[in-house]
């Protein structure tokens, strides 16, 4: 195999004083791959997270990032202007409260609309179709395109927020507990929904979650973190069946069956 | 040896333990030093009473359960891969277009139905939506599942219903290697004989099959060689 990585993390580590929020993270993401980051709250998957997505600024350490004309920069030093160009066209963040990702005061339609328009579309009709396309694909009633997010339930809300992500097309979804908030029977629906998009598309993603079932359903690979380091890495199955370190063990067999 | 074929797996002084950290460390060995391999067309039926590392070993060459020495070649493609070493996307590309695995259980995904259950693996290969779910009609039919649960998520299917979709899943795509984690044991005798059926076209195509079979009939139908892993493991 001689594809490139999408994105070449090294030593990417961020303090908080003498507080260590990750240290020394390295890994590779190909395209095509759905990489999982786990750990309790305070494992610092969060602080890895926001350091990759421009959100948090990082101590040390280098991204590359393979743009789509095969040249290579790293994130972490490109100018503020590219690194915006490169978040609204390449980057999407799925926020855990679908109500940061979203802006409440425009219509659904408009929520999906201009995130095409940030990128050059400019045709009304044509910006229209494809907000229509997109909220069936997510699985939103065409009747609610006019319809404002706050009268939409959060499961709905969450959807909506991922046709906004990926109508893009970006080549790097970064999802923040995108089940979080939701009940159950939503989870399972957007698991669903994730899983089949991410096939589809093709899409490369990290994804943090505290949720192990969430990971085997969604993740390829999966990177478990613990006071700010990585543990244990491998394939979504072998960690979460036949997990090495004291710490992954320990997940694992904390998981409550039904 | 006595094979003339290449193998298509071969499992070299294979090593594997379990060490469990929250019960003080303790270490449970299951395999040592195991060899074995698997040639196109055979189908190697592993003897031993429960307990003794079967599944460990099927796991193994899965790449779902990480040894701790030895290698775990197979054939996939031009190129033998050990699985032993191999990065995680090198591991889901030998399952997508070269082993199948067949386990005791299904594991259900809601909302999805049997059909897609079952056309998954080819649609992984590539094969067109329409053709995949053609070829897992066709399947699903032979398996004598009835048509009105092919729509449905097999979250509510029986045992039974659920492992012939574990059959149909892990057969459907024709793979070049089959590991087989008792496919046969909540079934009865009529879908046990389709399962030998499926064996032997399998055998046929030039599938390299291993597996558990808990069923003396079923054993004696489809071995064409006995292994256990006491042999198995060097002195």
């Amino acid at each position: 195999m001689t594809e490139r990585a999408l994105l070449t993390v090294r030593g990417l580590s961020k303090r908080y004083g003498d507080r260590v929020g990750c240290l020394d993270v390295g890994f590779n993401l190909w395209p095509g791959e759905v990489l999982g980051v786990v750990g309790e709250s305070g494992s610092g998957k969060t602080t890895v997270l926001h350091c990759l997505s421009g959100r948090l600024e990082p101590t040390s350490g280098s991204t590359e990032f393979l743009q789509r004309d095969g040249s290579v920069v790293d994130i972490l030093r490109l100018p503020e202007v590219a690194r915006r160009r490169l978040a609204r066209t390449d980057w999407a963040l799925v926020q855990q409260n679908p109500r940061d990702g979203l802006r409440m005061g425009v219509s659904a339609g408009a929520n999906v609309g201009e995130r095409i328009m940030a990128v050059g579309a400019r045709h009304y009709g044509q910006i229209r179709g494809q907000a229509l396309d997109w909220l069936s694909q997510v699985e939103i009633p065409r009747e609610r395109i006019d319809d404002l997010p706050g009268t939409f339930s959060g499961g709905m809300q969450q959807r909506l927020q991922i046709a906004r992500c990926l109508v893009t097309r970006p080549r790097l979804v970064f999802m923040d507990e995108p089940t979080g908030g939701l009940d159950v029977s939503v989870q399972a629906r957007l698991l669903d929904l994730l899983r089949s998009l991410v096939a589809d598309l093709g899409l490369s993603a990290i994804v943090v979650t505290h949720d192990l079932a969430v990971t085997r359903l969604l993740a390829h690979r999966l990177l478990v973190m613990r006071g700010g380091e990585v543990v244990e890495s491998g394939l979504t199955d072998q960690v979460l069946d036949d997990p090495q370190h004291p710490y992954t063990q320990l997940l694992v067999s904390s998981v409550l069956q039904p | 040896m006595t094979s003339r074929d290449p193998a298509a797996i071969e499992v070299r002084d294979l090593a594997k333990s379990f060490t469990l950290h929250s019960q003080g460390g303790v270490t449970l060995p299951v395999l040592r030093r195991l060899r074995l391999s698997v040639s196109a067309g055979e189908c190697v039926v592993l003897s031993d009473p429960s307990g003794a590392g079967k599944s460990t070993l099927l796991r193994a060459i899965y790449g779902n359960y990480k040894p701790q020495a030895g290698e775990i070649l197979v054939r996939h493609g031009d190129r033998m891969v050990d699985v032993a070493l191999a990065e995680p996307r090198q591991i889901l590309d030998v399952r997508r277009r070269t082993m199948g695995y067949v386990s005791q259980f299904l594991r259900v995904i809601p909302r999805v139905p049997a059909l897609l259950v079952v056309a998954e693996p080819l649609r992984a290969l590539g094969v067109g939506k329409a053709d995949a779910i053609e070829r897992a009609r066709a399947i699903l039919a032979r398996l004598r599942i009835p048509e009105r649960l092919w729509g449905l998520s097999p979250v509510t299917f029986s045992g039974g219903e659920q492992q012939r979709v574990n059959v149909a899943r892990g057969f459907i795509a024709g793979h070049p290697i089959l590991l087989l984690d008792e496919p046969t044991a909540s079934l009865d005798a009529a879908s046990r004989a389709l399962v030998v059926q499926l064996v032997h076209e399998a055998r046929q195509r030039g599938t390299a099959l291993l597996g558990t079979f808990h069923e003396t009939d079923v054993r004696e139908r489809v071995a064409t060689r006995v292994v256990s892993l006491s042999e198995a493991e060097a002195a």
